[in-house]
């Protein structure tokens, strides 16, 4: 899921103001040349993944040969909706949703405000918190990993020493979960942060200096300024945290392999497994279009909210 | 390049600042750094990690310097795996997507900006639809379309995927709008051809847009997982992060060579992150790329 953050001034030129002519035939034959490889890769490699999804949800095709196999109509679609194992992975998507993103928006809100009362050490605060964001997911699994090992990682040590109960990271659902998030949290912290970053460095200064002028301490600048004017950020950081964190895979299929017992699988590790251990193409298909039609449905809920409020202001 | 760094006293002076705002300021800088700290433990104790033997490790796990430091666990780590083998694939995938993908979209941005053609408004809808659309999800239908071309285990497989980005055109369009129209007529009444314009006065003006779109397909290409590990099912010709998930696995008792392994992984990494952080961290900022 891709966005164009609005907190940049947008370009403000017409696109191209017609000069009054109609456009010349070169200038048209120019226009369909320069779109084209762009365009036939687009809608074969993009648009067509979606298109294959729809009619193969409606095949029995399996993944091990190729070839459509027979029509079956609906009957993907009802053993998707009607399998419980189905409905458990969705809910192990939200969960991990539910799990991930208070943290994830709070933190890097807080962050954000603390860094911007900072002047000094930005170097140091960026390569802390969005370098571990250019690192690959196994190779952050790899060294969480080690950090939860029983006994002798550094987590269940740190979890002694304070005195708190070590879980077991590994082996039990809730500490699958507890490790899950620990982990996406220390790895997709800095996006949220850098966002939040680049947000409140579009605040004019003079709001916040007419603020001390007229006696507001720091902790009410912070309360009545950059947290309302921060709004429009939240929500985008908001609808994309939710948005990545429903298409998990990477770090619970790594960390847990969706155990113990598939007690963690999210959904796109049941369509892996429908479709790539079990060979069931058309099937996987199916889940893959419901899952997909609940991404949809939350995205344009969220862009609609947003066009509407938009213009409710503007009026 | 360290203009944001440097501390800016005439701002400070400028707002009456109170004691009590100093303190306040001091005491963010504090928990800031405190928070900053926490986040580089897991890099430092990886590489700490990997320099220890695995007997000395498990006998004092948090005793960093007990029997002593050594390189013996990457000569290990380099020579059990084909890490090379997989930094150069990576490397060939990531590079190859980002010129394709900034050549076909930077040409698409450019016909959407500023040319009237045919099917430029139904164009321009399809790509703002597919923001929308979550690409990730469709791995199932996407590998079997793959299958169906023959694309499976090419390198191709890995490079498509990334032109067919909606988000780069849509950064290079936005691009090549704030660019003074003046400029483009002047070079057509000098009677240069639209390939021309776009090749000499476009691509040269649009740098930064440019510099965003590489940079962001790059570190997602290189970093993306399941579809690589869909794809390529041979050793020999994984990427780095499809490589060292193989290495994953809570049975491993080889702490120091696993941990060497991911150093290996993350290292050249943080080591261009260093070089580029500004245009990393303001391209992500303008996209919100995911």
């Amino acid at each position: 899921m891709t966005t164009v953050v609005p907190t940049r001034p947008a370009p403000t030129a017409p696109a191209a103001a017609p000069p009054a002519d109609r456009p010349s035939r070169s200038e048209r034959r120019a226009g369909a040349l320069l779109t084209a490889p762009f365009l036939v890769i687009y809608l074969l490699f993009l648009i067509g993944p979606l298109l294959v999804g729809v009619v193969l949800s409606f095949f029995n095709t399996t993944t091990v040969k190729s070839g459509l196999g027979d029509w079956v109509g609906l009957s993907n679609y009802t053993e998707v909706v009607t399998d419980p194992q189905f409905w458990d992975a969705m809910w192990h998507s939200v969960l991990f949703t539910l799990l991930t993103t208070p943290p994830l928006v709070v933190l890097a809100l807080a962050g954000a405000i603390l860094a911007s009362r900072v002047r000094r050490g930005r170097v140091l605060y960026r390569l802390a918190f969005f370098a571990p964001y250019v690192v690959p997911s196994s190779v952050v699994a790899l060294i969480f990993l080690w950090m939860y090992t029983p006994q002798i990682g550094l987590l269940p040590k740190i979890f002694d020493a304070v005195g708190l109960p070590v879980p077991d990271f590994i082996g039990s659902t809730a500490g699958g979960w507890t490790a899950v998030t620990l982990m996406t949290l220390w790895w997709t912290f800095g996006f949220n942060f850098v966002l939040y970053t680049a947000a409140i460095q579009d605040v004019p200064p003079d709001v916040y200096e007419a603020a001390a002028i007229d006696g507001a301490g720091p902790w009410q600048q912070i309360r009545h300024i950059t947290v309302p004017l921060l709004g429009r950020t939240t929500s985008l950081v908001l609808i994309l945290q939710i948005l990545a964190s429903l298409k998990v895979f990477d770090q619970i299929y790594l960390l847990l392999s969706g155990g113990p017992d598939q007690s963690t699988r999210p959904v796109i590790e049941y369509i892996y497994d429908t479709g790539f251990t079990a060979y069931r193409g058309g099937y996987g298909a199916a889940a893959t279009m419901v899952y997909f039609v609940v991404i949809v449905a939350i995205s344009a809920a969220w862009y609609g909210l947003r066009r509407r409020r938009a213009s409710s202001t503007a009026a | 390049m360290t203009t944001i760094t440097q501390p800016r006293p005439a701002t400070t002076k400028s707002v009456p600042a109170t004691d009590g705002a100093a303190l306040f300021n001091r005491l963010c800088a504090v928990c800031l750094t405190l928070f900053a700290l926490i986040w580089l433990v897991p890099f430092a104790w990886a590489i700490a990690t990997s320099l220890r033997s695995d007997g000395s490790i498990t006998q004092n796990p948090t005793s960093l310097f007990a029997g002593g430091w050594s390189l013996h666990a990457y000569s290990s780590a380099w020579d059990t795996h084909p890490i090379g083998t997989w930094y150069l694939n990576s490397l060939v995938i990531s590079a190859l997507a980002v010129i394709f993908t900034v050549a076909f979209c930077s040409m698409a941005g450019f016909a959407l900006a500023f040319l009237r053609y045919r099917g430029r408004a139904a164009v321009m809808a399809l790509v703002a639809a597919g923001l929308m659309l979550p690409s990730e999800a469709l791995v199932l239908p996407q590998f079997i379309e793959y299958r169906a071309f023959h694309l499976l285990g090419t390198f191709w497989a890995l490079i498509l995927p990334s032109i067919a980005a909606p988000i780069s055109v849509f950064v290079f369009q936005a691009f090549f709008r704030g660019i003074p129209l003046a400029l483009i007529e002047a070079a057509r009444i000098d009677g240069a051809s639209w390939w021309r314009i776009y090749a000499r006065v476009g691509m040269p003006l649009c740098r930064p847009a440019l510099s965003t779109v590489a940079i962001l397909t790059f570190i997602t290409t290189w970093n993306s997982f399941l579809w690589p590990l869909l794809v390529l099912n041979q050793t020999k010709s994984q990427t780095i992060p499809v490589g060292l998930a193989s290495l994953v696995s809570n049975s491993n008792i080889q702490y120091a060579e696993v941990m060497a392994s991911s150093v290996l992984g993350f290292l050249p990494l943080i080591a261009v992150f260093l070089v580029f952080q500004r245009q990393i961290v303001q391209g992500v900022a303008t996209t919100g790329i995911k």
